[in-house]
Parts: structure tokens; sequence; C-alpha cells
């Protein structure tokens, strides 16, 4: 039997859920009707039959400007700036986490200190200088520029998340370790990385969804053809000839959110875990 | 120790320092050198572009005469507050609940959490529908039956930005919600359990032990939070636009708008420094006493 | 070694297949940035790098030109890409750098990111006084050589040509001339009202107060700040006149700016709002005009873009849908001219590039098609237009006619007349009293004044 307590917790849950769900859900749900039914029906009325249309036009054949080429191509460009992005500002997170918690020095916690603030600059403010800044180095309008700035300007988080992970790694641990020799790699590789998983999947997750989800440095610091998708997708969105085909909009958003999707919902469990294992833990 | 291992010692010495060094480097030169250009350029005539030369504190004085700039600021002192206090209570209450062996835990996290995978550029479309009079929750509850409800928050001068408030929140709550789990999920049961042989009731527990237990987790979660709410920028330009009129401008915003599409960098800067400046005073403080603090207990 | 590779040097260099992709080619500026770094190993392998590409460029007969543009919608992006055939057909490569979205807004952004990091464009879309602040700023490109060539200056009305140039010269070439103070109408709605076309102020509320009454939106209006501007000054053009309207918008006069008709004015422009439907704050323009042509509306203030609407939605001019000035304001024209700039580059190739762009964006082959598309007129004079609609005939008749009469005014909404602070400062205050309910006119005038001074000031 359940107590009255256990169905009002559920019940709130479930509540709670569809109200989460239904965002999602109008887009699904416009992204199967035909324009129709999208000018006929409310906004939750389900479409009479599941048309796909929309999703082929969104893939392939969606026009901006003089192409019509839909995202198909973009996506590649996004995964290109994306990886190498994230497996960068992860590496370069771990290790700092690793010397601000194990190796401190003077002024360390001013440094962290100094980074964490550094997440609360706005982003437009340093536009104008990174362009100057990239056209110098002669990364201007280059993928490997926009790699940068993503890797820059993300690791003050993967500090973040590693640090907070690694302090509550006993330091007596890496004392022990030293004294029978271990160098600072070593160390690193034998005892702190071993034990990293968890923090490497939160460090991920945040990372692939900041850098893939970003659109303001995209549209900036990328060349034409090697934009990445949020860019193809707002290029798309803001398009459109006669009639504004919501359906297609709304399927193009779906496909660009479904890499970001896909990874909350098979790694979602180990980002909780992740952030129980330590990264919580101030 | 013996002596041929000395080298190696100082060397040893060093390499934390080396590996940081980059991190540094680049924050010194990427934040804080950018910080300080952009500073300079507060105190510039620039006008379409960076012109870096001196013109004292016009821009501050047309700054703080300028009406737009105090809308955005109350703006976001409003949307901070209701934004972080929402997101950090319903994130605690939804943790709390899903902490309750609920079955199906793994399936209505996710649902939780999906919201933050998703970017503005996406969402906007269609939060902007379901906040629409004519389009969305309205209609469908005047369809419903009730003829006079009203919820036209999104087009109303006065309430639009509470609108970027639920939508901010429903983005960003379930991040807090995850973090406030990790952190119930690392309690000690046997705390627990004494306090209930204790006679404690559940409720007092969580207000007296866990909760106050959770206050790593709020520092991780403030700094989340607030760093979003800062850079509030694709979900104002993607669910109103700003206004009606520029009801719901924000600092970043006003920002991007002047120094971007009006061809005044100089004013946008120094909206962008006065920004940064009420920023770190509150934060400021907040890192120092637990930065400190964690100092002290270790 | 990581080195620059200019698109265009970088696209040759694939289309000979004499380099891996794994080449690069450098610009000065990595010259530049290698030497300070005394690394002469480098620069020695620069040398041999640019002393190829050099050559390599010679031999080719292409160059690639980067147009930058937001016009990806309808009937636009149908004129672009005329424009990128009729460049191809004389040897050009197209590179589109289109950004969609916010009227520009976003494009400029970009645009403002790649001068600064010396990477500009080879042209981009920039209209009426920026092309001044651009001018200032040293990076455009001198067109006088092909303007000269081909007599611009007889081709072009005075009043465009004035704004094509900087300091005397040719840096912009003008695509079109848009007229903004139109009112598109829904005949229909205005049969099942009862009512008639309004042509002065008063009509136009005897008429709005009919069609409420038949229970259909009277204006279709999208509430963002540029589009409660565009028909702002199509109430201050009708109640105050093109004198009126250039002292206030022009000349920025605060004695006309706070005017007992300028408050008339701001009186009569929020008393439209009750006309429109509460679905309207942050609405699309096209949007809008959809309602007008689903008879959801009966008018729309909007500037002749509008038409392509009506068109790709199959609608007749004069039996579907009508086209007429806006309340009062029959005598006078307002005028947005879209152009283009090129930017100044080094290379010769591209720079007979720009050269041919130029003089292919002004032949009448380009403007004729570029604007049936567009819903616009053609920039240069004498050009038949028997192809043209009814709208853009009478567009192009009182073009001439108002130019004549001194009634040809800048657009204040679309950035003809001033420079963009002081555009934004106007919208600010437009928007802002259009929005509220609490502020009088009187207020509005006198927050115009001092917004508009304070965006004024250096």
């Amino acid at each position: 039997m359940m107590s009255v307590n256990r169905v009002l917790i559920y019940s709130l849950l479930a509540f709670a859920a569809l109200v989460y769900l239904m965002p999602l859900a109008v887009m699904l749900i416009t992204s199967l009707k035909d324009l129709d039914e999208i000018r006929s029906g409310t906004l939750l009325s389900l479409p009479q039959a599941l048309n796909f249309d929309a999703w082929g036009k969104a893939w392939g054949t969606a026009c901006t400007g003089v192409s019509c080429e839909g995202l198909k191509g973009y996506f590649w460009n996004s995964v290109l700036i994306v990886v190498p992005a994230v497996v960068i500002s992860t590496i370069f997170g771990a290790v700092n986490g690793y010397v601000l918690t194990k190796w401190k020095f003077w002024g360390s916690n001013l440094f962290f200190g100094m980074l964490l603030i550094g997440t609360m600059i706005p982003f437009q403010v340093i536009l104008l200088p990174m362009a100057r800044t990239l056209g110098f180095l002669g990364l201007a309008g280059t993928t490997t520029g926009l790699i940068m700035v993503h890797t820059i300007y993300g690791l003050a988080f993967t500090t973040l998340f590693f640090r907070n992970y690694y302090i509550s790694i006993p330091t007596e641990l890496v004392n022990a370790a030293r004294i029978d020799g271990a160098g600072f790699w070593m160390i690193f590789f034998r005892i702190i990385l071993p034990v990293s998983a968890p923090i490497v999947v939160v460090s991920v997750i945040w990372q692939f969804t900041q850098i893939w989800n970003d659109f303001l440095f995209g549209v900036v610091y990328s060349a034409g053809d090697a934009q990445p998708i949020t860019v193809a997708l707002n290029n798309l969105v803001n398009t459109s000839t006669g009639v504004k085909e919501y359906n297609v909009d709304m399927a193009a958003a779906i496909i660009a959110a479904l890499p970001t999707l896909l990874v909350y919902i098979v790694a979602g469990k180990y980002f909780v875990k992740g952030l129980t294992a330590g990264a919580v833990k101030g | 120790m013996n002596i041929s291992s000395r080298p190696r010692q100082s060397f040893g010495e060093y390499l934390p320092k080396l590996v940081v060094a980059p991190t540094f480097v680049a924050a010194l030169v990427f934040i804080y050198g950018f910080m300080l250009l952009n500073t300079w350029l507060s105190f510039s005539s620039s006008r379409m572009l960076p012109k870096y030369d001196w013109a004292g504190t016009i821009q501050y004085e047309k700054l703080f005469a300028n009406d737009r700039w105090w809308v955005a600021a109350e703006n976001l002192m409003l949307f901070g507050a209701l934004f972080i206090g929402i997101c950090l209570l319903l994130g605690l209450f939804l943790a709390i609940f899903l902490d309750q062996k609920i079955r199906g835990e793994g399936a209505i996290r996710t649902i939780y959490l999906y919201p933050m995978a998703l970017s503005f550029i996406v969402t906007g479309t269609a939060w902007k529908w379901i906040l629409n009079p004519e389009l969305g929750i309205q209609r469908l509850v005047r369809e419903m039956g009730f003829e006079s409800f009203t919820f036209d928050w999104l087009v109303n001068t006065d309430m639009a930005i509470y609108t970027v408030v639920i939508a901010g929140v429903w983005q960003s709550s379930g991040f807090v919600m995850a973090l406030c789990l990790a952190g119930l999920r690392g309690v000690d049961e046997n705390i627990i359990k004494a306090a209930r042989v204790d006679g404690a009731s559940m409720p007092l527990i969580y207000r007296k032990i866990i909760i106050p237990g959770l206050r790593p987790v709020f520092f991780s979660a403030l700094i989340v939070l607030t760093h979003i709410a800062i850079k509030s920028f694709d979900l104002i330009v993607a669910l109103t636009g700003g206004g009606p009129g520029f009801a719901t401008d924000v600092p970043a915003t006003f920002m991007y708008t002047y120094a971007f599409t009006r061809g005044q960098i100089g004013l946008g800067s120094a909206s962008s420094i006065m920004m940064l400046l009420a920023v770190t005073s509150i934060i400021v403080p907040y890192l120092y006493s637990e930065l400190r603090k964690k100092n002290d207990e270790r | 070694m990581v080195l620059i590779s200019p698109s265009k040097l970088n696209h040759l260099l694939t289309e000979n297949n004499c380099y891996s992709v794994s080449s690069s080619l450098i610009s000065s500026t990595a010259v530049r940035s290698f030497m300070t770094r005394g690394n002469r190993m480098k620069i020695s392998k620069l040398v041999a790098g640019i002393s190829l590409a050099l050559g390599l460029a010679m031999a080719a007969q292409a160059a690639e030109v980067e147009v930058l543009h937001w016009w990806t919608s309808g009937g636009e992006a149908k004129s672009v890409a005329e424009l990128k055939k009729m460049l191809e057909a004389k040897g050009h490569e197209w590179k589109d750098f289109a950004v969609a979205g916010g009227g520009g807004e976003s494009a400029m952004t970009v645009l403002k990111s790649r001068v600064v990091s010396g990477n500009p464009p080879a042209a981009a879309q920039i209209k009426g006084p920026s092309i001044q602040e651009w001018g200032d700023e040293g990076v455009l490109a001198d067109l006088d050589g092909v303007a000269k060539a081909e007599v611009w200056d007889k081709l072009l009305p005075s009043v465009v040509a004035d704004v094509m140039k900087y300091k005397g010269k040719y840096v912009a070439v003008p695509v079109n001339v848009h007229r903004v103070n139109w009112m598109w109408a829904n005949p229909e709605v205005f049969k099942k009202a009862g009512a008639t076309v309004p042509t002065t102020w008063d009509e136009f509320f005897v008429a709005a107060d009919k069609i409420k009454a038949a229970g259909i939106t009277a204006v279709a209006h999208g509430g963002q700040p540029w589009q409660d501007a565009t028909m702002f000054e199509s109430v201050v053009l009708g109640v105050g006149g093109a004198d009126f309207y250039t002292k206030a918008f022009v000349a920025l006069d605060p004695k006309t700016l706070n005017s007992p008709t300028m408050i008339n004015a701001l009186n009569t422009f929020h008393k439209i709002k009750a006309y429109t439907d509460p679905g309207s704050p942050g609405r699309d323009w096209n949007l809008a005009t959809a309602m007008v042509i689903n008879g959801e509306a009966g008018m729309q203030f909007m500037g002749d873009w509008a038409k392509g609407e009506f068109t790709a939605a199959g609608k007749v001019p004069g039996k579907d849908y009508l086209c007429v000035a806006a309340p009062g304001t029959a005598d006078d024209f307002t005028f947005n001219i879209d152009s283009f700039v090129m930017f100044d580059l080094n290379d010769k190739e591209l720079q007979k590039g720009q050269n041919d762009l130029a003089s292919t964006i002004l032949s009448p082959a380009f403007q004729e098609i570029f604007n049936l598309n567009k819903g616009s007129i053609p920039a240069r004079l004498n050009l038949p237009m028997d192809k043209f609609d009814d709208c853009a005939k009478l567009s192009a008749k009182d073009f001439v006619s108002t130019a004549k009469a001194n009634t040809l005014v800048p657009s204040m909404a679309h950035g003809m007349s001033t420079f963009s602070s002081i555009q934004g400062a106007i919208y600010d205050t437009v928007t802002e009293f259009y929005n509220s309910d609490s502020m009088t006119a009187e207020a509005a005038a006198e927050k115009l004044v001092k917004a508009v001074a304070a965006a004024s000031a250096e």
C-alpha cells in the first residue's frame, strides 16, 4: 500500500516531468505535422498521420541563401570543432585540477579564484579583441582558431570540475606515493587518473553541450563553409520563402539538438554519478 | 633521498607550476588582458570599430543618463534573483523528492535534465509559441472552456521579464536538481539513522542536518547559475528579442546592441565594465569566504 | 606549419591540384608575425611559398569573391542567386557568406570581427550613412575607376549617388530603391467592413473603426522596434509633411523633435496600437503581411519588400491587394537604398573581381531582374519598367517626381537618415512610447530630444 505521502510525491514528480517535456513535445509534434495541420490545430493537437517530410527537408534540401543543402553538411563541421575542443579542455582541466589540489603552491587558490571570476566575463566583450588576436596568429576564419577559442573559455569550468573532484581524494595517498619516489606524472597517471572516470564524464558532457550549442563564437569566427550547425540552424530558421515552414524549422532544431540530447540520455546516469562522486564536494 | 635525484627534484618543483602555466597565461591574456582592453575602450571615443584613444568618462556619463541601461540593469537584478532563487529551490525539492527511492528515477531524472542539453536557438521558438497568447497556453486553456483565462505575460511590458525567468528556470533547474541529488547521495546514512533514533522527524533532519550539509553543492550551483544568468543572451534574443519595446533588455543584450548594432563600442564597453564590477562585487566576497573556509578546514 | 591561407588562394590550390591538402599559403600578416619572431628558416620557407602562390595566382583566371549579405529569404535569395550567376559568367567565383536574421544585425557583428581580424570579405551589404562610418575607418576600396569608366554620375540620380560616395569618391554600388511609406490593404476586408481606403489620418481612423467593428484586426503589425519605427516615420511624414520630416530626422533639430506637430504625430501613432491584435509584439513582419494576405487584417504599414510576400502567395496588385501611400504621404517618398561596399584588398585579381561585381550590380539586366524579385525599383535612371507591376511603376514615377518637388526623404527607420547610434536612440524612444500606456506624447517628445542629443555627442 502506498502512503498518501508517496502518492503525493509521485504525482508531483510526474506533473513536473510533464511540464519539463512540454517544449520538446511541442517541437516534436509540430515537426510531424504538415503546414495545414499546424495552421488549423492547436499547439498540442496530434498530427493525423506521421509525416517525416519536414525532417527530410531540414536534413537535406532546405534553402538558405543560394544553397539548398539543409543541415547535413554542417553536422560534420560541428563535430570537427567540438571533439578537439572538448578533449583539449578536459585534459587541461584534469591536470589543472590535479595541481590545484595535490601540488598546491603559493597563490594557487588565487589562481583558481581568478579563473572562476573569468567565467563571469560576458563573451560579447571578447569578440573583437579575440578577432584581432586570431588575425594576428593567422587563425582568422579557421576551424583551428575556433577550437582554440572554445578551449580557452572552457578551461575555467573544466578546472572547477576536476579541482572539486580531486579535493576529495585523500592527499595522504599522494604524499605516500611521493615518499616512495613517484613523480608528478607517475602519480597522476597511476593514482589520480584511474579514479577520474566519473568526473571526466561530467566535464565531457558539460563541454560538449556548451560548445555544440554555441552560436556567438561560431558565427563570428568560422569561415563560410566551415560553420557549425547552430549557425546553419539560425540561417535556416531565419529564412523563409513565402510561408514560414514551422515544421521544417522544428525538425531542424531537433536534428541540431540530437547529439546533445543523446549524450544526456545515454550518459546522464554517469553525469549524476560523476557529480555524486565528488564534483559537488567543495 | 639520494643526491643524484636533486636536479630532478628541483625540476619537479617547477613542474606543477609549469603544467598550469598555459592555463594561467591563457587566463591572463584572454580574460584579464581583454578585460583591460575593454576597460580602455570604455574610456575611449570608440564608435564603430575599436579606437584606442582617451575620452575621459564621457561614456560612463552617457551610460548613466541612458534610461534603457537602467531598465536592463534592473531586469538583470530581478531576473538573476528570481532565476537563481527558483532554480535552487526547485532543484532542491525535486532532488529531495527524487531521493525517496522512486521507481523510474532514471527516466524522470533525464527528463528534468534534458533542457540543459538544448540551446535556446533551438527551444526559443517552441517557448515563444507556448507563451504566445494567440497560439499557446492561453488558447489551449480557453479552448478547454475557460473563456476568460488570460496568460499574456510575453506581450505585456510589465510581465515579459517573468516569462524569461520561466524559460530560464526550465532550462537550468534540472542541472541544480542533479547537483543536489548528487549531494544528497553523498550524505552519510549513519548520521540520518542516528538522528532518527534520537526521534527527529524527517523534515527536521532535512532542515537541520542534510540541507546545511549541501553547502558545497550550493556553491557550485551558484557559480554555474550566476554564470548563466549574466550571460543570458540567447534566452532573451530567442524569446522576446528584448521586447516588448526594450522591456526585457538585460546588460548582455544592451552591450551587444550598442557595441555591434549601433556602432557605440565605447558605450557598450562601459556597460560591460559596470556589469563586471557589479558581478565581482557580489561574487568575490563570497568566493573569498568559501575558498578561505576550505583552507582552514584543511 | 600553421600558416594562413587566404580563402581565395586556398581555393586555387585545390582547383589546380598542385598541392596536397596539408600545404598552406601565407598572407602578409603571417609573414609579419613570423618576422617578429625572427625565425629565419620559416621565413625562407614562407618566401618560397609566397612566390609559388603568386605564380599560381597569376596563372589563374578567376578570383573568389566573397560576398557578405543577409538576403536569404524568398525573393531576396532568388535575386542573390541571379547576381551569383552573372558574376560567374564573368569568370569569377562567388563565395556566399550569408548570415541570416535580425535585419543584418548578426551579419554586422561578423563583418566587424572580420575587418578587425584583417580578413574582410570582398564585398558586404552596407547602406546609408553607415557607408560614411566605414569610410572613416579607411577600409573601403575606391570604385572610382569603374564608376568613371561607366559614368555612374549619369546613370544614378544624385540623391542615390550622394549616398554611395565617401569624400567625393564612389565606394559603394546601389542595388535598388525601396519606398517605405506604403500601406498595404486587403480590398476584400474593406468591402466586408464597408470602409474606404484612407488617404488622410482622419479617414484612416474612420476606416479602422469600421474594420474593427466587423471583427477583423484593422492593422497588422509586428511589435519589433524597427517595425514600430517604420510605422512611426510614415505617421510623422503624413502629419508633418516632408519639410518637417527632414528637419526632425535628418537635421535632428531639437525644436522640431519637441514641437506640437511631433506631439500630434506621436499621439496619432499611439492611437494605432488600439487597432492591432494582442499577438503583435515580437511578430515578424512577413507574418504580419500574411495576415493581410489571408484577410485576417485590413492593412499594414511596411516598405515595398512586403510585395514579395504578396507575389509569393500568387496575389495580384490592384485586385487581391492594394498598394497605396500611407495616409497623407501620397506626394512624398521615403527611400531606403540597399547597396554593397567593397573592402580594400591587396590582391589584384580580387580587385578585378570587385570591379566586375560592381559593374554587374549596376547593369540593366541585373537591376531589372533583382528588383522584379525584391519588390523595389531599380536605382538606375531610365530603365524600361514594362515588366514591373503597377506598384513598382507608381513607385518609379513618384521617385522622379518627389525628387523634383523636394519631397524625397531618407528613411529614418531604415538607417538612411542618420548614423546607427542616433537611429537606435530614436528607436528606443519610439518603441518605449508605443509599448507604454502611461507615457504621454509630451514626455516622449522630450525624451526624443534628450536621446538624440546623447547619441550624437562624441
